[in-house]
């Protein structure tokens, strides 16, 4: 296939034996302590605006592809920090979720470094694929325990023309009902913040429409933890401490760590089965259980 | 044996919804492919445990079993092989809970697509994948198909708008993959099972996206003289930064039959023409009318007929939504194909299609989701005909081959079913296949539901060992 990241070294770097973990460039939590690290290839090797999609590297550092990206009036929804193979592999979507969806969506297609060494490819090259099953899906959030990202195909979407942070006592309720396709709904408790993006006369006349005063977005969010429960529950983290709530989408970002899950025991069982299956012996970021985060 | 299993599953149920008579079985050996199997028995449970008690028997007699839905699909995903015991969910069509604030809906797998977003229009919302079977196929299916349609240009296919999933795994087990929270905790587990056909176990209950209606809609016929125009006139459009809610593509002999069908005025001396809708708020609507128009103008658009109202835009979708219907009055029989190339390979790749239908001698109509490079050649033929079957199969192939070797897919919205299974290896190498498979025998080591599908054979589930594991791995 012309345009392909030859993966041979970054395979035969991770090998077939051997406890190995993956690094990018920290910012997400980094490798595994006290094992062989590698690092997955850098660089944009295709970006073609008209079909909406680039490939590159997994190593690529968000910041530049999004800069690469602007030339052309696109972006990828993904936070712009470290790699992007990083981004993907811990699957944390951006504040903009409500408006641009999950990271998990833009994932069209990867080739990854298997626990055995072999390069193996998931999903297909078009923005709409359903050939076989979505091994894209799996590998998103999988923090490296499945395979190691090598190179990826993803789909960038266009740059609004206009974009303006709004401030409101209005509840998150009235605005998620109200608004047409806000791009981000953020509420502390006491008052909301909105991102609306478009046509510079629709975003204003929105904004009218519904009360929204010109502001800045909060200034820091707490780091504390990082919660995701039902967005129809939002209300119950009223008094559990400081907070910052993504509307209608269910991310809270907290001062205190997030509540430990009840995660069912078939869906143990199941992540059990797929990780026996895809790295027998556990090689892959030993230690990392996806399930505790 | 089958007389036990029969027996067990009338138990379970009771004997109204347990069909093992000579017509029932006949009426789901198919569906809408051109393939067919055999089934021993058809249930039609109602609920969740009803589904598991289907599951649970089927497993103790040691028959596998088919999920399906309306029957639809175009791939032979819900034709059972040999003597599977099917459980269609057909009767399993309420809408459980929806909450119009955060958009969602917590839905039974029978309900129909548009069943779904009729009852969403008196809130405003709808639910985004719109299948042009979607009168009549079902939720359920969609999930398992990972389905398109026209308006997921924009919005995205059926994975996008499926938050959780309520299941019976293969081993009849009921959990909950995804889940109403952003971000559950482990693998993305809902992502793998949609689109996985019914192999991975039965939805039973599903929690959908749903989408506002949109507060304006225009919705515009652009005909050209020559396809590679209007071809490059969709690239134009995606270039510019714009992602219409849809753009169509239907050519020549698809504009005739049509226009033959259902009167509606459409360009048939054209050698094509584009249907593009664009919604959203006024005037990010109208700056976008007037860039289209001009990308199209600079590619020699003809004509550009703008539905004055929703009557007329109704029409024009009926248009292009009634192409299978239309195409009766060419020919009795029909193979309709789904591929996807990349968008700027449109125009090379409908030229190889034209050239290979001539070759076969077989009349070939397009008729396509162009904004996402989503071919549909619609093979027309008269099976009646010695050899033409072949000839039709022959074609076929060698359409799927011309658009994976110019850099697409296999499938774009039918599913891989029976129909392609044998084509996977065009896209994947052993290696990848092996990987899919691994995750298929994760959730179905005995190789239970649906075998048989969207996997080349030989696909096997080894024993995996857990022998040589170091001290405190996670597995």
């Amino acid at each position: 296939m012309a345009n392909e990241l030859d993966l041979t070294e970054f395979a035969e770097e991770i090998g077939d034996e051997g406890p190995v973990t993956i690094a990018g460039l920290s910012t997400r939590g980094g490798p595994v302590d006290d094992v062989r690290t590698v690092m997955a290839p850098a660089g944009i090797v295709e970006f073609t605006p008209d079909e909406m999609t680039v490939r590159c590297g997994a190593g690529t550092p968000v910041s530049e592809l999004v800069s690469d990206l602007a030339d052309a009036g696109q972006t990828v929804s993904i936070a712009p920090s470290g790699t992007v193979g990083g981004a993907l592999a811990i699957g944390q979507s951006t504040m903009r979720r409500l408006g641009h969806g999950p990271i998990r969506d833009t994932l069209l297609q990867a080739r990854y470094v298997s626990a055995a060494g072999e390069i193996v490819k998931a999903g297909g090259p078009t923005v709409k694929n359903v050939s076989g099953f979505d091994l894209c899906r799996l590998l998103v959030g999988s923090r490296g325990t499945l395979g190691f990202l090598g190179e990826v195909i993803l789909r960038t979407r266009p740059v609004a023309a206009f974009e303006q942070w709004f401030v409101t006592t209005a509840e998150p309720d009235t605005l998620l009902r109200d608004l047409y396709r806000p791009t981000t709904v953020l509420w502390d408790g006491e008052r909301c913040w909105v991102l609306l993006e478009g046509h510079r006369d629709d975003v204003v006349a929105q904004a009218t429409d519904h009360g929204l005063e010109a502001g800045d977005p909060p200034a820091e969010l707490p780091t504390g933890g990082r919660w995701s429960i039902p967005p129809a529950e939002l209300k119950t983290v009223v008094g559990s401490g400081r907070f910052v709530a993504e509307a209608g989408v269910g991310i809270v970002h907290h001062e205190l760590p997030a509540p430990a899950r009840d995660v069912d025991p078939a869906i143990v069982r199941l992540h059990h089965a797929i990780k026996a299956r895809f790295d027998p012996t556990g090689r892959l970021n030993p230690g990392v259980d996806v399930l505790a985060s | 044996m089958t007389g036990t299993l029969v027996t067990d599953l009338t138990a379970a149920l009771d004997a109204r919804r347990v069909k093992a008579g000579a017509s029932s079985r006949s009426l789901y050996r198919k569906d809408a492919s051109n393939m067919q199997g055999e089934t021993s028995v058809v249930c039609l449970p109602e609920t969740t445990d009803e589904v598991q008690a289907c599951v649970r028997i089927a497993r103790r007699h040691g028959v596998p079993f088919v999920p399906r839905g309306s029957g639809t699909g175009l791939s032979g995903g819900a034709v059972p092989i040999d003597g599977e015991v099917v459980i269609s969910l057909t009767r399993m069509t309420d809408i459980v809970s929806v909450d119009e604030v955060n958009r969602r809906a917590w839905v039974q797998p029978g309900l129909l697509n548009l069943d779904l977003s009729n009852r969403l229009l008196p809130v405003g919302l709808h639910f985004a994948p719109d299948p042009s079977s979607q009168q009549t196929c079902s939720i359920g299916g969609n999930v398992a198909n990972n389905s398109g349609g026209p308006h997921c240009l924009a919005e995205g296919v059926t994975n996008a708008h499926v938050l959780a999933v309520k299941v019976v795994l293969p081993d009849g087990t009921v959990t909950v993959l995804g889940g109403e929270d952003p971000e559950p905790a482990g693998y993305d587990l809902r992502g793998v099972f949609v689109g996985s056909e019914g192999m991975l176990g039965i939805a039973t209950e599903v929690c959908v996206k749903l989408t506002q209606n949109y507060p304006a809609v225009r919705t515009m016929l652009m005909d050209f003289d020559r396809v590679d125009d209007g071809a490059a006139t969709v690239s134009g459009i995606i270039a510019a930064g714009m992602v219409p809610a849809a753009i169509e593509m239907m050519d020549q002999l698809c504009l005739e039959a049509v226009e033959a069908y259902i009167h509606a005025g459409l360009p048939v001396d054209a050698a094509g023409a584009l249907l593009v809708e664009v919604v959203g708020l006024p005037h990010e609507l109208e700056d976008q009318v007037g860039r289209i128009m001009a990308i199209a103008q600079e590619h020699h658009v003809n004509h550009v007929r703008v539905a004055a109202d929703e009557a007329e835009r109704a029409l024009l979708w009926k248009g292009r939504k009634s192409a299978f219907g239309a195409i009766a009055n060419i020919q009795p029989d029909y193979y309709l194909h789904d591929t996807v190339v990349p968008r700027a390979k449109l125009p090379e790749v409908l030229d190889q299609v034209y050239e290979i239908a001539r070759r076969h001698e077989i009349q070939v109509l397009n008729v396509f989701h162009a904004g996402d490079g989503n071919l549909h050649p619609l093979l027309v033929y008269d099976a009646r005909i010695p050899g033409t079957v072949e000839r039709v199969h022959a074609a076929g192939r060698e359409i799927v081959e011309a658009s994976v070797a110019a850099g697409g897919s296999l499938s774009g919205e039918h599913g891989i079913g029976l129909e392609k299974r044998d084509y996977m290896p065009l896209m994947f190498s052993d290696v990848d296949l092996a990987a899919q498979n691994a995750l298929r025998c994760a959730f179905d080591p005995d190789m239970v539901a649906n075998p048989g599908k969207v996997l080349p054979s030989p696909a096997t589930c080894a024993e995996v060992s857990h022998i040589g594991l170091p001290p405190g791995a996670w597995v």
